[in-house]
C-alpha cells in the first residue's frame, strides 16, 4: 500500500482537504494524537471511579466485536446478521469448560478459537457462494438457531444460563476487579486493531477487496473467492468467539438472551456508523454504541430506535461512515 | 502443437443456442481471432474457456488437460488469463493495486504471514510490487500507478486490464475486443503490444475484435462464427476471400433471415 | 383422536398459516421480483398492518361492531395505510440506493426494518394487545375435528386476494408491465413504460397483501405485538424461496407448503414447539444451499 501523503496532491475530493480531521493527514501529527490518545487509555483508571472503567471496558469489548464484524462486512464485504452466534460460541466454550469441566480459563481459549472455525467452516462453507442478500438471511437464521439451542440445551443451562463461572487469573494473580478487566480488554482492542490493520494490508487484505468490488473480475485473476470469503468469515468468528471467552470470564454469567439479533445488529450498526472497512472509523463507532445510552440514559428502550433511525440516515447520506474518506 | 483446443462446444440459455458445434484450435505461440458479427456468440465462447458459463456438451483442452467446467480461478491458475468487454477493473483502486490483484494466484502468504509480517512474507510483497510494475511498464503506464482506476481515461482503463492479466503470468491471453474505444494512435500501439507478448513475453494470444484492419494485420489464425456456428477458419486471406464470411458481415444480396 | 382426525386438523391449522405466510410472501416476492431487493421490512409491515387494523378498529366498532364487517373495513383502510407507508419507504428509503453496492441497500432495509419495530415497541411499551373480536366460537365438527367458520372465512379471504393478485398480475397492462420490468427495466423504459410507477404500484400491493395478512393474525390468534413481523417476515421469506423467488405462484405454493410442514412438523414426536422454529430456520439453510432456485424458480445464468 502506498501511504496516502505522497499521492494527496492528486486530490479528487473537494470537500476532503479543509475537514476539521484534515491534519491528521500528516504522520507526525497522527503518531502524537495516537499516543496521546493511548497514554489517556492506559492512565485512566488510576482517576477514574469504577462506573467510569466499567463503561470503558465495555467500549474496549465492543471495538474488538466490531472489527471482527468488519472483517466480514467492512472488508469482505459480506452482511452477516448473526454475529452475536461466534460471540456465544465463545463465551459458552468458556462458561462450559470452567463452570463444568473445571478447565482453567486460558485453555478455553484455545478450545473457543477451534469451535468458533468450525462454526464459521459449518456456516460459511456451503452458504458463501450465495447471493450476498441470501447470505444475510442465512446468518440471520443461523444466529437464532444458535441461541434458540443455547437456551433449550441442558449443557448450556437453559434458559436461565450458567453461573459461577471462574474468573481466571495469570502467574497467580486473580484477574478480578474492573481496573485488572479494563486493562485485558484495552490489550485485546489494541490486538485486535493490530491484527486487523496487518490483515487489510497483506495480500488476503487486498483479496477480500477485490471481492467486494467485482466479484467475477476477482475470479477471473485466479482468486478462488469462496476460500477468500471464507477465510474473512473464519477470522471474524475468531474475534467474536475470543471476545466471548472473556466477556464470560468478566460477567461470570451468561444467558442467551445476550446473544439476540439484537445483539447482531448492534455490533453491526458500530461497524456501519464509524465507516465500513476503516479501523478508526470502527472504534469511533463502537464508543457511540457504548456510550450514547450512557449519556441519554432516559432514552431506555427506544435507544434501538434511534440507533435504527441514525443508521438509516447514515446509509442515505454518507454511506461511508461518520469518519472521513481517505483521500487519494 | 495446439495449446488450446474445443470440441464440440455447445452452449444454452433457456431454449436460445448460443454456441453450436464449435470446434477450433489455438496453436502454441501464435496470435490467433475469433471474429462474427454482434451477438455471434464470441464473448460467450470466451466466458466458456474461462469457466464463468457452463457449457452444455463439448470438451476444452488447454495445455494438455482438460478444464471443461472448471471454476473461473482454477482456469487462471492452469495459465489462461483474460480481459473484459466491458471493463471490469477494480474502481476504487490504485492502478497497482489493480495488477496486484493478477499476482494473488502465484503467491501465497496468508493470515498468520500477515499478521506477523514474516520475512518470506515481506520477500513475497517486495515481489509482486516488481513484478506489477515490470507489468505496468512492459504496456507503457507505470506513471500512472498510484491513481485510482476509475480517474483514468478509458485507454489507460483498457491497458490496465492488460496489465492485470498479464501480472497472472499466463501462457494464453484471452482479449474481448482490445481495440474498441481507442483511438487510432492507441490502435497502432496496441498491434505492437499485441506483437510484444507474443514475441517477448512468449504468451500465446486470442483476440475477439471488430476492427477488420487489426485483425488482419496481427492474426495468424482465424475463426469466425455466426450464430454459434463456425463459418470459416484460415488466415486473413483466406477468410477475406469467403462468400459466407461476406454474407454473415453483409448479409445476402436478398436480406433474408436465415 | 384417531390418527386420521390429526392428519385433518392439522390440515385445517397448516392451511391457515400457510395463507398468511403465503400472502407476506407474496410481497418478498414481488419486490425481489421488479428491483432485486430484500425487503427486511416487509415482515414489520404486516406487523404494522396488524396494529393499524387494531387502531381502525377500535374507532369503527362503534358503528360497525366487533364483527365482519368492522374487520373488513379496518382491514381495507389498513391495507391500503400500509400499502402507501409501503411507497413512501420505497421512495424514501430504497430508491436513492438502487445503484449504490448491495451492502448498502440491504443495511438500508435493515434499518428500516428496525425502525418499524421498535416504533411500536416504544408505542406500546413492548406489550402484548388484545385484538378483540366478537366472531364466536362457531364452527364445523366433522368427526373429531373442529374446524372454526373464523377459520374458514380466514382461508377463503386468502384465497380471493391471491386470485385477484393472480389475475391482476396475468390479465391486466399494469401486470403485465410488472412482469415486463422484472425481465429488463431499461428495455420497459425505453417503450415508454413509467417504471417508477409500476415499481411504486408494486409496493403498494406486496405491503398492502402483508398488511392484511397481519389483520388476519390479529383476528386469528386474538393478540398483536410488536416482534410478530420477524418471526413471520423469516417463515415468509423462506416460503418465498421454497416457491422460487420471484415467483408469484410459488410464493402461494411456498406459503402453503411452509404452513403445512410446521403444523405436521411440530407434530413429529422429537420436534416439540421449542424447537420447530429450528426446524424452520434449518429448512431455510438447507433450501439455500441445495436448492436456491425453489420450486418454480428459473436458474438463470448471470450475464457477464
Ligand atoms: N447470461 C446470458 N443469458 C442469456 N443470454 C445470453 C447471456 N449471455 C449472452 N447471451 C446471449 O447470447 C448471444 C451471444 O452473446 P455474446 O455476448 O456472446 O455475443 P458477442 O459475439 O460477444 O457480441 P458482441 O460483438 O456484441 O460483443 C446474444 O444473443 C446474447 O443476448
Ligand atoms: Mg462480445
Amino acid at each position: 500500500m502506498t501511504s496516502p501523503d505522497s499521492i494527496s496532491g492528486a486530490a479528487n475530493q473537494a470537500d476532503g482537504s479543509g475537514g476539521p480531521l484534515g491534519w491528521l493527514e500528516s504522520q507526525r501529527n497522527r503518531l502524537i494524537v495516537l499516543s496521546v490518545m493511548a497514554a489517556a487509555a492506559m492512565l485512566l483508571p488510576l482517576i477514574a471511579n469504577n462506573y467510569v472503567l466499567e463503561v470503558m471496558s465495555n467500549v474496549w469489548f465492543y471495538v474488538m466485536l466490531c472489527l471482527g464484524l468488519n472483517i466480514v462486512v467492512g472488508y469482505a464485504g459480506l452482511l452477516d446478521l448473526g454475529y452475536a452466534a461466534f460471540f456465544a460460541v465463545g463465551a459458552y466454550t468458556t462458561g462450559i469448560l470452567t463452570s463444568q469441566f473445571g478447565v482453567n480459563f486460558w485453555l478455553t481459549i484455545p478450545a473457543a478459537v477451534l469451535f468458533s472455525c468450525v462454526a464459521g467452516i459449518v456456516i460459511g462453507g456451503p452458504t458463501l457462494r450465495l447471493r450476498s442478500d441470501y447470505l444475510a438471511i442465512v446468518t440471520l437464521g443461523f444466529g437464532e438457531i444458535v441461541r434458540i439451542i443455547a437456551r433449550n440445551l441442558e449443557i448450556t443451562g437453559g434458559a436461565s444460563g450458567l453461573i459461577g463461572i471462574e474468573k481466571p487469573s495469570i502467574f497467580g494473580f486473580e484477574i478480578s476487579q474492573i481496573a485488572h478487566f479494563y486493562y485485558v480488554f484495552l490489550i485485546l482492542a489494541v490486538l485486535a486493531c493490530f491484527v486487523s490493520y496487518r490483515l487489510q494490508h497483506s495480500r488476503l487484505g487486498r483479496a477480500w477487496q477485490y471481492v467486494r468490488e467485482d466479484e467475477d473480475a476477482a475470479e477471473a485473476m485466479g482468486i478462488d473467492r469462496v476460500a477468500v470469503k471464507l477465510y474473512a468469515y473464519v477470522i471474524g468468528a475468531i474475534f467474536g468467539g475470543i471476545a466471548g471467552c472473556f466477556f464470560a470470564a468478566k460477567m461470570t454469567a451468561i444467558s442467551p438472551e445476550t446473544f439476540t439479533f439484537q445483539q447482531s445488529v448492534l455490533i453491526l450498526l458500530g461497524v456501519v456508523l464509524g465507516g465500513m472497512g476503516k479501523i478508526p472509523g470502527v472504534i469511533v463507532g463502537a464508543f457511540a454504541l457504548v456510550l450514547f445510552p450512557e449519556v441519554f440514559r432516559d432514552l431506555g428502550s427506544s435507544r434501538i430506535l434511534v440507533f435504527a433511525i441514525v443508521m438509516l440516515v447514515i446509509m442515505l447520506y454518507r454511506p461511508e461512515g461518520i469518519w472521513p474518506a481517505k483521500k487519494s | 502443437m495446439a495449446l488450446l483446443t474445443v470440441d464440440k462446444l455447445n452452449l444454452n440459455f433457456a431454449g436460445l443456442q448460443v454456441i453450436k458445434d464449435l470446434s477450433f484450435s489455438v496453436e502454441q505461440g501464435s496470435i490467433a481471432s475469433l471474429i462474427g458479427p454482434n451477438g455471434a456468440g464470441k464473448t460467450s465462447v470466451f466466458n466458456c474457456l474461462t469457466g464463468f458459463y457452463k457449457p452444455g456438451s463439448g470438451r476444452i483442452d488447454f495445455d494438455g488437460r482438460a478444464i471443461t467446467r472448471q471454476r473461473p480461478h482454477r482456469i487462471t491458475r492452469r495459465g489462461m488469463a483474460r480481459t473484459f468487454q466491458n471493463l471490469r477493473l477494480f474502481k476504487s483502486m490504485t492502478v497497482l493495486e489493480n495488477v496486484m490483484s493478477g499476482m494473488h494466484c502465484r503467491t501465497r502468504a496468508g493470515a498468520i504471514g500477515a499478521i506477523l509480517r514474516t520475512g518470506s512474507q515481506r520477500r513475497e510483497e517486495r515481489e509482486i510490487r516488481e513484478f506489477c510494475e515490470s507489468c505496468l511498464e512492459f504496456v507503457g503506464i507505470l506513471g500512472e500507478k498510484d491513481r485510482v482506476a476509475s480517474n483514468l481515461s478509458y485507454g489507460t482503463q483498457r491497458r490496465v486490464e492488460w496489465a492485470r492479466a498479464l501480472a497472472t503470468r499466463p501462457r494464453l491471453l484471452l482479449l474481448d475486443e482490445p481495440a474498441a474505444g481507442l483511438n487510432f494512435d492507441e490502435k497502432q500501439r496496441l498491434i505492437g503490444l499485441i506483437k510484444r507478448i507474443r514475441d517477448e513475453l512468449d504468451i500465446t494470444v486470442l483476440l475477439i475484435e471488430h476492427d477488420m484492419g487489426l485483425v488482419m494485420k496481427v492474426s495468424e489464425m482465424i475463426t469466425v462464427i455466426d450464430y454459434g456456428r463456425k463459418i470459416a477458419e484460415g488466415n486473413a486471406q483466406q477468410v477475406q476471400s469467403n462468400p459466407k464470411v461476406i454474407e454473415a458481415y453483409l448479409g445476402r444480396e436478398e436480406d433474408e433471415e436465415p | 383422536m384417531s390418527f386420521q382426525d390429526i392428519l385433518l386438523q392439522q390440515l385445517a391449522n397448516g392451511l391457515i398459516l400457510g395463507s398468511f405466510y403465503a400472502l407476506v410472501a407474496l410481497g418478498y416476492t414481488m419486490v425481489y421480483g421488479i428491483i432485486k431487493l430484500l425487503n427486511f421490512a416487509h415482515g414489520d409491515l404486516y406487523m404494522l398492518g396488524a396494529f393499524i387494523g387494531f387502531v381502525v378498529l377500535s374507532f369503527l366498532s362503534a358503528f360497525l361492531g366487533d364483527s365482519w364487517t368492522g374487520i373488513l373495513c379496518s382491514m381495507v383502510l389498513s391495507m391500503i395505510a400500509v400499502g402507501l407507508l409501503g411507497v413512501l419507504i420505497q421512495r424514501v428509503a430504497y430508491q436513492p440506493m438502487l445503484s449504490a453496492p448491495r451492502l448498502s441497500i440491504l443495511i438500508t432495509a435493515l434499518a428500516v426494518s428496525m425502525i418499524l419495530a421498535n416504533l411500536v415497541m416504544a408505542l406500546t411499551d413492548g406489550e402484548y394487545l388484545a385484538f378483540s373480536t366478537d366472531l364466536g366460537y362457531d364452527g364445523l365438527e366433522l368427526g373429531n375435528v373442529f374446524i372454526t367458520y373464523t377459520q374458514m372465512v380466514l382461508v377463503g379471504a386468502a384465497a380471493v386476494l391471491m386470485i385477484a393478485l393472480y389475475l391482476f398480475v396475468h390479465k391486466t397492462m399494469y401486470g403485465k408491465a410488472m412482469r415486463a420490468i422484472a425481465i429488463d427495466q431499461d428495455a420497459c423504459r425505453l417503450m415508454g413504460i413509467n417504471v417508477n410507477r409500476i415499481i411504486a404500484l408494486t409496493f403498494f400491493i406486496g405491503t398492502s397483501l402483508a398488511a392484511s395478512a397481519g389483520i388476519m393474525a390479529g383476528t386469528y390468534y386474538g393478540s398483536i405485538h410488536f416482534f410478530m413481523g420477524f418471526v413471520v417476515g423469516l417463515k415468509a421469506f423462506t416460503s418465498a424461496v421454497i416457491g422460487g423467488i420471484g415467483s408469484i405462484p410459488g410464493a402461494m405454493l411456498g406459503g402453503l407448503l411452509l404452513g403445512l410442514l410446521e403444523s405436521y412438523g411440530t407434530q413429529i414426536p422429537f420436534i416439540g414447539t421449542e424447537w420447530k422454529d429450528v426446524f424452520s430456520f434449518g429448512i431455510l439453510i438447507l433450501l439455500l444451499v441445495f436448492k436456491p432456485t425453489g420450486i418454480l424458480g428459473k436458474t438463470e445464468i448471470e450475464r457477464m
